[in-house]
């Protein structure tokens, strides 16, 4: 069971520095199995998007380049307390992930 | 000064340094002198570091390296496994009762008197011991202590509750001191097929290279445990002193033995008075 | 199909008690050729970074010497006005195209994130704004590589 994504709303004024850290492989498919030294497939999140109060503001795709248990910081303008940010993420098995903060 | 000379002093120094540790053993083995022979030592040879970045291990030498621990640290991608630890450390036994009842201050602050010589029992306790005796208390199976995923996680969660706590490591008695010497002997003993001892690399050698690893100085080492390597493997501190026996391609004793009990005793008290942190990031 | 629904199901299980932003939109957005290319010039050319400018306005911040090649922090800031895309490479990495962030609205050019790479290499960004491109890059040193045991 995956854990949720983690997620962090500093706000300055109408800035707001938005972390967030997702728990996933972020497999590369050339790591071997230490027992079998069977190839460990690759299994990546491919797209992500963040939106302001349902509004895209950020689009991102990654690759099997990007560090396991991704961690992504971006900056939002126009943020209010109240305001919400929505993370949604796909990966290359089509499954997907998210999750949400309110800015305070 | 020429660079021969130079070179020649900082030669003798640390030969004077080494007789002094090895050979004067016998005559001053009080661990507060050991402790200040360690200092002395090393705060000749990194005149620029003040003692509390010793912590962060060979990091400390440089701004690089210091800048990628501290950008990893804001947000580390082995959050999962502490939250692991803390659900394990939460959890209450079949009987009702918590890990937070068998310490004081319900586990908060406790880590930096582990080790402690336990008088009746004539052994050296480490904290992992102690979450092991309370398990067994409580009627609970042990956990393995080489296993990351149950008690490598629990101390993962279970030492940052006394994160910001100094090391006080008390060697007080006729039997504690024999467990000291124990282990200060195995760190002064070469093994392996290399051939080395734990001073070679991290007290005569300390701020050197050896292949890619800038090696660490024995103070700051244990402070900081469990560690992450690369952010995602787990290793307490006597999974680190197999990985080292290994690397000298000697055969490793096991998490929990008395050897290494005895040789954390000795390396934690060389460590008294600096600040405890727990599941940080190494390379 | 079915295993697959199911991965699905329980990621979204994973997340109950949050809202779940649109997600339909996700899958056509991964341009798969571009992060499969293995040369870093057809990289570039898969995205359609050509006429390339050297700028001093981006700022990339990457370490020196990467402690381990497999969490490398990265941090970009743009500072050329109009910035809609940055592109990630890691010159030597098998597939060099590391990432894209496209910022849609209401976000500085701005973002942090961590990478692998596989061995000592060029870390290059492009900054595409006014269908004009942008780059700079600098060298990192990675003596753990990051991309496979």
């Amino acid at each position: 069971m995956a854990d949720p994504m983690r997620i962090r709303v500093v706000r300055n004024g109408d800035i707001a520095d938005v972390k967030m850290l997702i728990f996933h492989p972020m497999e590369t498919g050339y790591r071997t199995h230490a027992a079998t030294g069977e190839i460990v497939p690759k299994h990546f999140i491919q797209t992500l998007q963040a939106t302001h109060n349902g509004s895209t503001v950020l689009e991102v795709e990654w690759s099997r380049s990007v560090s396991r248990n991704p961690f992504l910081h971006f900056r939002l303008l126009g943020a209010k307390a109240g305001d919400k940010i929505a993370i949604a993420w796909q990966d290359n098995f089509g499954a997907t992930g998210g999750g949400e903060a309110t800015i305070k | 000064m020429n660079p021969i000379a130079q070179h020649a002093s900082l030669l003798q120094r640390l030969l004077l340094a080494l007789l002094i540790l090895l050979f004067g053993a016998p005559l001053f083995a009080s661990p507060e002198q050991d402790r200040a022979a360690f200092l002395a030592f090393f705060s000749e040879q990194f005149r620029d570091v003040p003692l509390q970045q010793y912590v962060h291990g060979s990091m400390m030498l440089s701004e690089d390296a210091l800048s990628q621990y501290r950008s990893i640290m804001d947000f580390p991608p082995f959050q999962g496994d502490i939250d692991k630890g803390r659900r394990l450390w939460e959890k209450p036994f079949a009987n009702g009762a918590t890990f937070a009842d068998c310490f004081d201050n319900g586990g908060r602050n406790v880590a930096g008197r582990y080790p402690y010589y336990d008088e009746a029992g004539d052994r050296v306790v480490t904290f992992e011991m102690g979450l092991n005796a309370c398990l067994k208390t409580n009627g609970e199976a042990q956990l393995d202590y080489g296993d990351r995923s149950t008690m490598g996680v629990l101390t993962a969660y279970a030492r940052t509750l006394s994160d910001g706590m100094a090391m006080n490591i008390k060697v007080d008695s006729e039997g504690a001191r024999k467990k000291y010497q124990a282990g200060r002997e195995f760190y002064f003993r070469r093994i392996g097929q290399h051939n080395l001892a734990c001073a070679s690399c991290h007290y005569t050698h300390a701020g050197h290279y050896f292949r890619d690893e800038l090696l660490s100085p024995t103070i700051g080492q244990p402070v900081n445990y469990p560690v992450f390597r690369g952010g995602e493997f787990l290793f307490t501190l006597h999974m680190r002193y197999q990985r080292c026996m290994e690397a000298l391609r000697a055969v490793p004793f096991a998490a929990g033995s008395e050897e290494f009990n005895n040789l954390e005793y000795f390396h934690s008290y060389l460590n008294n008075g600096l600040p405890l942190k727990a599941s940080v990031y190494r390379r | 199909m079915q295993a697959t629904r199911r991965k699905i199901i329980t990621f979204i299980g994973a997340v109950a008690g949050m809202a779940l932003a649109p997600i339909n939109l996700l899958a056509a957005q991964w341009n798969a050729k571009a992060f499969d290319e293995t040369r870093f010039a057809d990289s570039l050319k898969s995205v359609g970074a050509l006429d390339l400018i050297e700028s001093g306005q981006i700022q990339l911040k990457t370490p020196e010497i990467a402690e381990n090649g497999a969490i490398v922090p990265i941090q970009v800031i743009s500072e050329i006005p109009n910035t809609e895309k940055v592109f990630v490479f890691a010159e030597k990495n098998p597939q060099p195209l590391v990432a894209i962030f496209t910022f849609v609205k209401n976000v500085e050019p701005f973002f942090a994130t961590r990478i692998k790479m596989g061995e000592s290499a060029k870390v290059h960004v492009v900054v595409r704004a006014d269908g004009r491109h942008y780059t700079t890059s600098r060298d990192v040193k990675v003596t753990i590589g990051g991309c496979g045991e």
